[in-house]
């Protein structure tokens, strides 16, 4: 099975909500070199990360490589209330993606 | 709803000649250029460059309506975490820059009017550096500066 990419949890609060979420990604900068072997490790790492709300954008985030690895992001909804759809999707350099979908809780 | 006018201007503007480069270097796909992805701002290596490429400017105003809060020292650079929250008001985009990383540039957050002005993450240190948060406002910058000691690196070395 392949291994869970993300992790969100979205709880809501007086008249927002606060979104967390995990992001489960290796972050490699593409400046390390490889203990082993002395070659550089390729740059693998996340770009976007687009917070949803209601199927409309609330928040993107763009991040470079200094993020650590498996990024930990929180942000926060203005009107969101419990029950509300949020979803959470990462697109990193190498094309690859996910997302996930919660309901503030 | 989303801000579509601030949309097309951000990508218009950030956009417009990175398009242009990536195509004619071949390097990627079209798909990829599409995005928004401010590339020359995170591969820059000069954080002045870096902050005038995302942000338009590179001044700031310095602010204590913006909180930023860091470990004073971190042992581990490779997890940092920061969190910025601000009090202003209309917050645009909220950014943030670790200067003597090999690329400044961490992570930068559009908000469209929904969002609160928050944002929470971990970062890397390569040393002991400042840690900037520049939040975009109303079309202006305010910053809050912050030094993290680390006792060691984060990014190989």
């Amino acid at each position: 099975m392949a291994k869970k990419k993300l992790k969100v949890r979205a709880s809501g609060k007086k008249g927002y909500a606060v979104i967390k979420a995990i992001l489960f990604h290796p972050m490699e900068t593409g400046l390390r070199k490889s203990k082993e072997t002395g070659e550089v490790i390729p740059a693998h790492y996340i770009q976007e990360v687009s917070v949803k709300h209601k199927d409309a954008e609330v928040i993107k985030v763009n991040m470079g490589i200094a993020v650590s690895k498996n990024p930990y992001l929180s942000v926060e909804i203005d009107g969101a209330v419990k029950g509300d759809p949020i979803s959470i999707s990462w697109l990193d350099n190498l094309g690859e993606q996910a997302s996930t979908d919660v309901t503030v809780s | 709803m989303m801000n579509n006018q601030r949309r097309s201007f951000l990508r218009n503007s950030m956009a417009g000649s990175l398009v242009a480069v990536s195509v004619a270097s071949g390097l990627l796909t079209p798909s990829r250029v599409l995005a928004a992805w401010p590339k020359a701002a995170f591969d820059s290596k000069d954080a002045k460059q870096a902050m005038k490429g995302l942000l338009g400017s590179e001044g700031f105003e310095e602010t204590n309506k913006i909180k930023l809060r860091t470990p004073d020292i971190a042992e581990n650079g490779s997890v940092v975490p920061v969190t910025v929250k601000t009090k202003i008001t209309g917050v645009e985009s909220i950014s943030i820059f670790a200067m003597e990383n090999a690329r400044p540039l961490a992570i930068s957050a559009d908000m469209s009017a929904k969002a609160r002005p928050v944002l929470a993450t971990r970062i890397k240190l390569g040393k002991t550096s400042k840690v900037i948060a520049v939040v975009r406002a109303n079309g202006k910058l305010y910053g809050a500066t912050k030094t993290v000691k680390v006792t060691l690196g984060g990014c190989g070395g």
